[in-house]
């Protein structure tokens, strides 16, 4: 497939050179590339499920290996894997439930923990529960090569129901890929959506006469505000500017020119305003399962002032930004250091510093970094595109989202095991 | 159920006490010392004891009215010995050989301060137009470097010019000022008692003072003319609009009124319309409001900035009534070339001091109640310019009290030379010793291995870290800054320079930063009367993570910039900068994403300079009183807020030690003055005083003894 590697290789330099700016254009792209690779992949006429699992990880390693700071674009892999999961899963569930239907004509229920039904029905019944409890989910997978199990149970399954799957492979086999690409389609029209979604609940959050902080500049939250503006909801929004980026002046820009009263202020004015402030509502980079947010960097700031005044912490994310892993010391390794140019100018302090001393080590340092941990003891509520959520409900609305085989999006492991 | 009641009757019923209850002993006094004066919790003093990790606050009580009565008449005499020319001031060797830390200024400093010294030392007013004025343009230069300059403490020289006998006379008078000024607090005499006290005070001082001029012609014309001298003094404050008028005189007046006259006057609140009316026919300035208001600041004076400079220097040739280094102070605040709570105030003071020394009494009017108009209008007048700080306030407040405590019997060259003193005095001893004491206490605080942060650019955290690093302590600084001044470039700059290893951040990042952090220095530009801290804004955001790391956030801050107000949040009181210096970066033309802003009606561009840090962040302050945790401030706002302006005896050992007769030396280089209960200053252990030897003795914790004359005498501290 060299076409598939042109595009993977090109998306790969950008994001190396992190010249995507914002995690939604980041997903939007990672999606869009894996529908092209799984419309490329050729599939085997057995275990077409695995050989799409197999393709996608392959390039979702590298994708993630290029910059694993960008959370999207482990979070797209694993949901494009998980949708084949369940698409192939589905599959089986119908080829299955229709053979069910037929043999056992009684017994609608077929996710029934009842054991009336017929064996293999029932096993189909507990693994479709089970697509809600993602680690038993492998049992349905035909030949996944990722554990040694997997093979076991597809085999069984494939004996027990080898008639009725060889009557509708055929069928099946089409329709698997096809299902899929359709899922990904739609996961990428709920990604570019996400912000109609969200910015639907803002009547529900913003009340006349509010006041509401913001730091830097997120498309979700200006489409937030401007449903609110929209439904004559009248309030006045402080932005922080956002250092070194200054991408408050942008969304500044953005609410002025649609009629919103703005006030611009400087970062380190944030604890001096938000006595005023009725309600912060920001943006995120990713939201960790544990219900933390790597949001830019001056969050944590605000949320701290935040919680000292009892002002209420909204964190807006679209699904694409929930990440399924737990952060640990997030603040360095869910983290990068940008240019010190942002700071200083290149050269500025040359005149004062002696590099001929030789002592080793340099006098100055520049620390810029991009991202900061929010823990989620500072935030009160996520309003995602499936409602608000308290940050400790977080780990269960991402399991919708992932399968648990894909936490680690690796293909070698299957070597260890 | 039987034994249970009955072991219940026997227990007698628990009586708690609530409230105040007097019964319990009072714990034994402790006193023993030979000056009958148990009044108070004698003082508690561990200024620089590097052992004790807390020192605790002094506060000295206040001398007893018999023992100051006694003392009085002859104090003067014994107490103060025939003053030489150095009595008054160290000299700028002596200050810069001390405290290294505030040695080597950057060029512009020392420029300054030549040309400060230059104008003073000539001491004539001819040679003011050419040393002294700068013209305009010149000032307004926006480079970074001079500006910086300005933010440290500059020394000053006292001026030679000055004849001994005015000096030694003003040291005089002050003292026995104090000694007036403490007494009415614990008195509790009828009025008639107290009238005749005061007449004997009055004739006290003016033996005083006619013996250090030793005049002794003017001696009976002093002493009638003292006794009224106090008279004019409810119509003087008539004039000033935001300094509080608080001069505070020994008068008839009972403690509770001169309580209540201590509570700050309500400050001028801009959204008043007609006071705003009646305050811009009086400016000099016609500053030109900003079009869009944000709504929270309308009590707060917000101009235009770019407009008032050209308007002034046109002006220039037109204001006759204002004096012309007035009016080059208040362009350099305008400009911002001068910033920093210590440096305004200290070039406020010196426009003064020059304003004072060309000054001449209109015919048919005295030289108190004219000069003290005088300088409110040069007040309002640099109030147009930029808004006073807490310090400047504080040192006008002073300069007024002590204009109205100029006896009529002076002569006018004699009060200038008086009150030139005093501001030298004022300057030297409130600002650049308390800040010499806070850097000895500060470094005390600094270990090997220590990551010091540091937010924006504080004079005194500065002095602080350099004094370590040439102790050769091993360190890191963490410089934090914000927009839009970027005043920790400038900071880092110097830093550098140094030799120190210094990392450098934006606020945004202080979270990332904080974890290496063991220590958060902070400058203040005033400490209010709650604990909270006045500071440049963005030093709450940091001493609020530094509290959620629990990492102990220390605020250097000079007694002189305390004050009796409180304040909750950062909105009631602030100052609001240009606004156009939000919208753009500079260095970042890709941010340009605001031109053309002010178009639009909604956009409103906030630049506050100040923020409120509670004092919920603050493990410590650091004052040139002690280290004392932000509950104490109060007391020291009230223990040395008004009268007690002359804390800190220079009483360098090696350049006085005549004066330093009264005083007894400690080891660990307390100077500690029996006779006034206080320990008021530190000399340097390793430059022990001559001759003085005898009296070093160690202390104890609580006790110190003292050999006088052969006499152990046993002080509590």
């Amino acid at each position: 497939m060299p076409d598939t590697q042109v595009l993977v290789n090109d998306f790969l330099n950008k994001l190396k050179k992190r010249k995507i700016e914002g995690s939604q254009a980041t997903a939007r792209q990672t999606a869009e590339l894996l529908r092209s690779v799984i419309s490329q992949q050729r599939v085997p006429y057995t275990n077409q499920a695995g050989a799409l699992i197999d393709a996608v990880k392959a390039v979702g390693e590298q994708l993630i290996a290029a910059n694993p700071v960008e959370l999207a674009v482990g979070n797209i892999v694993r949901r494009v894997l998980h949708i084949i999961r369940e698409e192939d899963l589905s599959l089986t569930t119908a080829a299955i439930g229709g053979l069910n239907l037929s043999a056992v004509s009684d017994d609608e229920n077929d996710d029934d923990r009842d054991g009336d039904s017929t064996l293999s029905a029932a096993a189909v019944a507990a693994a479709a529960r089970s697509t809600l409890r993602p680690p038993s989910l492998q049992t349905l997978l035909e030949d996944t090569p990722v554990s040694a199990a997997v093979p076991q149970t597809s085999s069984s399954g494939g004996d027990s129901e080898g008639k009725s799957k060889s009557a509708d492979k055929s069928s099946r086999s089409r329709k698997l890929k096809h299902d899929v690409i359709e899922a990904v389609n739609e996961l990428i029209q709920d990604i570019v959506t996400c912000h109609e979604q969200i910015a639907e609940q803002a009547v529900e959050h913003i009340h006349q006469n509010e006041v509401i902080l913001t730091l830097g500049s997120s498309r979700t939250v200006l489409e937030f505000l401007f449903a609110a503006k929209e439904k004559k909801r009248s309030f006045r929004v402080f932005v922080a500017e956002g250092a070194p980026r200054y991408q408050g002046h942008l969304l500044a820009k953005e609410l002025v020119a649609r009629g919103l009263q703005t006030t611009l202020i400087t970062d380190s004015a944030v604890f001096a305003m938000i006595s005023r402030v009725n309600m912060v509502i920001v943006g995120a980079h990713a939201v960790m399962a544990n219900g933390g947010v790597i949001a830019p960097v001056g969050m944590n700031l605000v949320a701290l002032a935040a919680q000292k005044h009892a002002v209420p912490f909204v964190v807006l994310a679209g699904s694409h930004k929930l990440c399924p892993l737990y952060p640990h010391n997030p603040e360095v390794l869910l983290n990068e250091l940008r240019s010190p140019s942002e700071l200083l100018d290149f050269g500025e302090f040359s005149d004062c510093m002696d590099f001929g001393s030789g002592s080793g080590s340099p006098l100055l340092h520049v620390v810029n970094p991009a991202f900061d941990y929010v823990p989620p003891k500072l935030v009160s509520l996520f309003i995602t595109d499936t409602g608000g959520h308290n940050p400790s409900y977080m780990y269960r609305l991402i399991a919708d989202y992932y399968s648990a085989d894909d936490l680690v999006v690796q293909r070698r492991a299957t070597a260890g095991n | 159920m039987d034994s249970r009641r009955s072991s219940r009757a026997v227990i007698d019923p628990k009586v708690r006490q609530v409230g105040f209850f007097t019964s319990a002993p009072l714990p034994p006094d402790r006193t023993q010392s030979d000056p009958p004066d148990p009044i108070r919790s004698p003082p508690l003093a561990d200024a620089s004891s590097p052992g004790n990790s807390l020192s605790p606050v002094m506060i000295p009580p206040p001398r007893h009215p018999s023992d100051s009565l006694l003392r009085l008449p002859h104090s003067p005499s014994d107490a103060f010995p025939p003053p030489s020319p150095t009595t008054t001031t160290t000299s700028l060797g002596d200050f810069s050989d001390d405290v290294t830390a505030a040695s080597s200024p950057p060029p512009a400093a020392a420029r300054v301060r030549g040309r400060g010294s230059s104008v003073k030392q000539q001491g004539a007013a001819s040679s003011f137009p050419g040393g002294g004025f700068e013209v305009p343009p010149s000032v307004k230069a926006p480079s970074s470097v001079p500006a910086s300059g300005l933010t440290t403490v500059s020394v000053v020289k006292l001026p030679p010019g000055i004849s001994e006998n005015a000096g030694g006379s003003v040291s005089v008078e002050v003292q026995s000022d104090r000694a007036l000024n403490s007494k009415p607090l614990k008195e509790k005499t009828s009025k008639a008692e107290r009238r005749a006290i005061q007449e004997a005070q009055r004739a006290a001082k003016a033996a005083a003072k006619a013996e250090g001029i030793k005049t002794p012609a003017v001696t009976a014309l002093a002493n009638a003319k003292s006794a009224k001298s106090t008279k004019p003094s409810p119509q003087r404050n008539d004039s000033a609009v935001v300094v509080a008028a608080s001069e505070k005189k020994g008068g008839d007046r009972s403690v509770e009124k001169d309580r209540k006259k201590d509570v700050p006057h309500p400050r001028m609140q801009y959204d008043d319309k007609s006071r705003v009316q009646k305050l811009k026919k009086r400016s000099v300035v016609k500053p030109t409001e900003a079009r869009n208001r944000v709504e929270l600041f309308r009590h707060l004076p917000q101009y235009e900035h770019g407009t008032q400079l050209p308007v002034l220097q046109s002006k220039f040739f037109q204001l006759d009534t204002l004096h012309p280094a007035v009016y080059k102070v208040g362009l350099q605040y305008l400009s911002g070339d001068i910033c920093g709570g210590n440096a305004r105030c200290i070039a406020m003071l010196q426009a003064f001091q020059e304003a004072i020394r060309d000054y001449s009494t209109p015919p048919a009017k005295t030289l108190s109640r004219d000069l003290t108009a005088k300088i409110s209008s040069y007040v309002s007048f640099l109030i147009d310019c930029r808004p006073l700080s807490v310090s400047m306030g504080n040192a006008i407040r002073f300069l007024k009290s002590q204009i109205a405590k100029i006896p009529i019997s002076l002569s006018e060259s004699e009060a200038k030379a008086t009150l030139h003193s005093d501001i030298e005095r004022f300057i030297n001893e409130k600002i650049i010793l308390a800040d010499r004491v806070i850097v000895k206490h500060a470094v005390t605080k600094i270990r090997d291995g220590d990551v010091l942060l540091t937010y924006g650019s504080s004079s005194a955290v500065e002095m602080i870290l350099q004094h370590a690093h040439e102790l050769g302590k091993q360190f890191r600084v963490v410089i934090v800054d914000s927009r839009p001044k970027h005043e920790g470039k400038l900071l880092l700059r110097r830093l550098v320079r140094k030799g120190l290893s210094c990392t450098y951040t934006h606020i945004n990042a202080i979270s990332y930063i904080m974890h290496e952090v063991t220590r958060v220095f902070l400058g203040a530009s005033s400490v209010l009367s709650n604990g909270t801290v006045y500071s440049r804004v963005g030093t709450a955001c940091v001493a609020m993570v530094a509290y959620g790391f629990h990492i102990p956030v220390l605020v250097c801050c000079e007694a002189y910039k305390f004050h009796e107000r409180v304040q909750l949040d950062s909105i009631c009181s602030n100052e609001l900068g240009d606004p156009d210096s939000i919208s753009k970066v500079p260095g970042r033309e890709d941010i340009n994403h605001l031109d053309g802003w002010d178009k639009s009606e909604n956009l409103q561009l906030l630049n506050l300079i100040y923020d409120a840090t509670p004092s919920d962040y603050v493990s410590l302050i650091i004052t040139d009183y002690g280290m004392i945790p932000p509950t104490s401030v109060p007391v020291i706002v009230r223990e040395y807020g008004r009268g007690q302006l002359w804390i800190y005896e220079e009483c360098d050992p090696l350049a006085s030690p005549g004066r330093c007769s009264d005083a007894v030396f400690f080891v660990d280089g307390l100077i500690f003055y029996p006779s006034q209960h206080l320990v008021l200053s530190f000399w340097f252990p390793d430059r022990p005083p001559s001759g003085l030897n005898n009296d070093l003795l160690e202390r104890s914790d609580n006790f110190v003894t003292v050999a006088e004359n052969g006499n152990f005498t046993n002080f509590e501290l």
